[in-house]
């Protein structure tokens, strides 16, 4: 958004005033100051952090965007770009940091493994993308993306922000923002909101019914949507 | 020559211990046999009488249904040769070997791997704990038997994936819509996670005693750390700002590499390799391509061997470039370093994409090849990068950086490894040459066309920072020297032998085969059984590997050298972890 647009067209500028002054609502110079100041958290998990690092190097330049400085620590950034293979290992951890984490925040799946497990989705210990455990804003495709498509990724988020309103903003809300349960490594990963339902369907008799009715149902739910 | 060679082993082992040590005489196998009980007497033999003092590899294999599973190791002479293979069998129900931690101590980690991911107990190793997986995990997936939670078939493709082109998802089939399974009447509230207890415990304070008594401090560095170049972690144990002892923990970015590499065919895994070393595909895929055109016996055309052996050299010169501007990171130079070793690396990568198609995941090589050609135009570019950009840029970087005052004096010194703990570590590439051993696998065991190309071994002295970063200088400069030998004699002609195909016909034994990888040797260790997909896929990585002597470089130095000691060592998580 440039000068320009944040002065709304109804107002207008004197010549000798314009770009020094400018009459617009709150709204919009809110999201015009939080979108060109997006701090990427400096975290990188795989392949895709290179192209990330490739992002931020001198070709590709993503402070033009104002994504300038990268912050190691959660509690200064804005965005978290989810760089690569998430592992049931590692998911903890980026759970921890995304809480810790101010809002507003903001979190970019980059690549297919953080979107959906991408390559690896079959391994053992691999999360089949990182939504399951923490809302995703942008997804970005490619194997790694290229820097043009995380660029592209980034602008995408802040045409997102550009949308949002003060009043609706969630983090101005009445009450508490819940953390989200850390998950445990246990003989395979418990993600502690999944609790009860690994309880019901680890009981030793029922186990083959409940899990048969689920697939059962499961089936006949994938069959319909095929019709 | 090779014949000679093995007959004198033989006949030596046969000499020594009779019936403990029998070639192995499978149809495409080699090596020997040996028996669990004279394991460390062998091992002791070879190295102290034979001079096989470099252990390169230490994996396992599953043989399920039959009822035993084998260790494989692999041993060098650090003056250079082929491999010595040598074998293991045990039962799969008790399977314990010795460990050789003693004699080789390289092989503490690749023990350990092997028992997280195979099962296989290691008898006298100090720290057998799990290194990929946590603590806790149920199985060990490597194994034929265990199935991970999305299991579809034993081998693809996969008959569900398109079937009357209506494909599944693997999530429609598991009862949590998710990548997970417990063990039957698993219960998580009771559950107690492992805290570290056992990673906490075994660190111990090795110093002289002294009179004043003071108090140690655990200080754990990751997994979510700007200098550890990922999601790697380090425990210390510092006595002020000293560091008296470290355990790395890795696994983060553990993503199966090897199971999903067992259930792939061939020529899947090309892609798969890609992805190890994310900062180098082309020489990964080139290891790969390697060992399987060793078991299928081709041998790629002249002008695609020249093509590889271009495409490993500048991939060697980026991530040179790469890792001394991250090392500049580490040492407090705040990202204009690492900048100023971008910019080249940009201008490879478009070479990459102009003959790929994509600008880091290549997938470039083929069995018996590449994919395709380098046109003209393409060999025009990388002329002008070799004999013009890059040795302008390597000049710029040695003004710079070689006489500067401070790298000097945080570097000289700092992180010393001896020539004799490189070699018992298994350290590999830029670590080991630093320290005064002049072991590159492109002179030593040469593949490739590299016996005719014209080059220096880089060696360092001192075995610091400073000569790692030196040998990594000298190493760009020699990569130079062989591109503008291969770009002046590469010939005309196919790039491919045969047709192009996507199902290879590997005859079943196995291979390994290694290359000189930027890191390191790299090796792909491959059992075939004849079907189209690999019984066995292991990648010997330098990185992981090379991790094994941190501890001795780091201990006794600052904390603030530690992650300068890291950055010099240049891991790269894909790869260790895989």
């Amino acid at each position: 958004m440039s000068d320009d647009e944040l002065n709304l067209r109804s107002y207008q500028i004197p010549e000798e005033l314009k770009g020094a002054v400018a009459i617009t609502t709150l709204d919009r110079i809110y999201n015009w100051s939080r979108r060109n100041s997006i701090w990427p958290m400096m975290f990188g998990l795989a392949c895709c952090a290179i192209e990330m690092i490739a992002t931020a190097a001198s070709r590709y330049d993503f402070s033009r965007f104002g994504m300038e400085v990268m912050r190691p620590s959660p509690r200064q950034a804005d965005v978290m770009i989810v760089s690569g293979t998430v592992t049931k290992k590692m998911v903890p951890q980026i759970v921890r940091l995304y809480n810790q984490m101010a809002e507003p925040r903001y979190v970019i799946a980059m690549g297919a493994c953080a979107s959906g497990g991408g390559p690896f989705k079959e391994g053992y210990n691999v999360v089949p993308g990182i939504d399951r455990f923490i809302p995703v804003d942008v997804y970005i495709p490619g194997c790694p993306p290229t820097p043009q498509a995380l660029l592209n990724g980034l602008i995408t988020l802040q045409k997102k922000i550009d949308k949002e309103s003060l009043r609706k903003a969630h983090w101005y809300q009445k009450g508490k923002s819940e953390p989200i349960p850390i998950p445990i490594l246990g003989p395979d990963l418990i993600d502690p909101r999944q609790i009860p339902l690994i309880q019901e369907l680890g009981q030793p008799k029922t186990h083959d019914v409940s899990s048969a009715v689920a697939t059962e149902g499961l089936e006949a739910q994938h069959d319909k949507s095929l019709d | 020559m090779t014949n000679h060679w093995i007959e004198t082993l033989t006949n030596h082992l046969s000499e020594r211990f009779g019936e403990a040590v029998q070639p192995d005489s499978r149809p495409g196998y080699h090596g020997f046999i040996v028996k669990t009980e004279k394991l460390l007497e062998v091992f002791q033999s070879l190295r102290d009488e034979l001079g096989f003092d470099y252990l390169s590899s230490v994996t396992g294999v599953d043989y399920y249904p039959e009822p035993f599973m084998e260790v494989v190791y692999h041993l060098y002479k650090s003056t250079g040769g082929p491999a010595l293979v040598l074998k293991a069998q045990v039962p799969r129900d008790t399977p314990i070997v010795p460990s050789v931690v003693s004699l080789y101590p390289g092989a503490e980690f690749q023990e350990r791997e092997a028992w997280d991911l195979l099962g296989i107990r290691f008898e006298g190793h100090h720290d057998l704990r799990r290194i990929l997986m946590w603590e806790g995990f149920a199985g060990h997936p490597l194994r034929k038997d265990w199935r991970e939670p999305f299991f579809e078939e034993e081998t693809k493709p996969f008959k569900s994936r398109w079937p009357q082109g209506h494909f599944s998802r693997a999530e429609d089939r598991n009862p949590y819509r998710n990548n997970l399974s417990y063990p039957t009447g698993f219960d998580p509230e009771k559950w107690v996670p492992e805290k570290d207890e056992l990673l906490y415990g075994g660190l111990h304070f090795a110093g002289e005693d002294s009179d004043i008594k003071t108090e140690y401090v655990v200080v754990n560095l990751g997994p979510q750390h700007p200098s550890t170049h990922g999601v790697f972690r380090m425990v210390v144990l510092l006595d002020g700002e000293k560091v008296m002892d470290l355990k790395p923990v890795m696994g983060y970015l553990h993503r199966n590499h090897e199971k999903i590499g067992e259930r792939n065919t061939f020529l899947q895994n090309m892609p798969f390799t890609d992805r190890l070393d994310y900062i180098c595909s082309m020489s990964n895929n080139f290891g790969y391509a390697l060992a399987v055109e060793k078991l299928m016996g081709i041998q790629p055309p002249e002008r695609a061997e020249y093509i590889r052996v271009m495409m490993a050299e500048l991939t060697r010169f980026l991530n040179h470039m790469f890792s001394i501007g991250f090392l500049l990171n580490d040492l407090g130079a705040f990202f204009t370093p690492s900048l100023y070793a971008i910019e080249e690396r940009e201008l490879i990568l478009d070479i990459f994409e102009e003959v790929s198609g994509s600008r880091m995941m290549c997938n470039y090589f083929r069995f018996g090849g590449v994919v395709r050609d380098v046109p003209e135009y393409v060999l025009d570019k990388i002329e002008a990068l070799v004999y013009d950009r890059l040795p302008r840029k390597l000049d710029e970087f040695e003004r710079y950086l070689t006489h500067n005052e401070i790298l000097r004096s945080r570097c000289e010194g700092v992180g010393v490894l001896t020539p004799e703990q490189a070699i018992a570590l298994s350290a590999a590439g830029p670590v080991l040459r630093a320290s005064g051993v002049p072991y590159d696998v492109r002179r030593a065991d040469p593949y490739s066309i590299y016996e005719r190309l014209e080059f220096d071994v880089a060696y360092g002295i001192h075995g610091d920072i400073y000569d790692r970063y030196l040998v990594r200088i000298e190493e760009m400069r020699q990569s130079l020297r062989i591109l503008r030998q291969v770009l002046k004699d590469i010939p005309d002609g196919p790039v491919m032998v045969g047709k192009p195909q996507f199902q290879v016909r590997v005859p079943s034994g196995e291979a390994y085969g290694r290359v000189e990888g930027p890191k390191g040797e790299l090796g792909f260790y491959v059992v075939s059984n004849g079907k189209p997909n690999p019984w066995r896929y292991h990648v010997r990585a330098p990185s992981f590997i090379n991790l094994t002597s941190l501890k001795s470089m780091a201990y006794g130095s600052k904390v603030a050298d530690l992650v300068a000691i890291l950055g010099s060592i240049d891991i790269v998580l894909g790869e260790v972890d895989r």
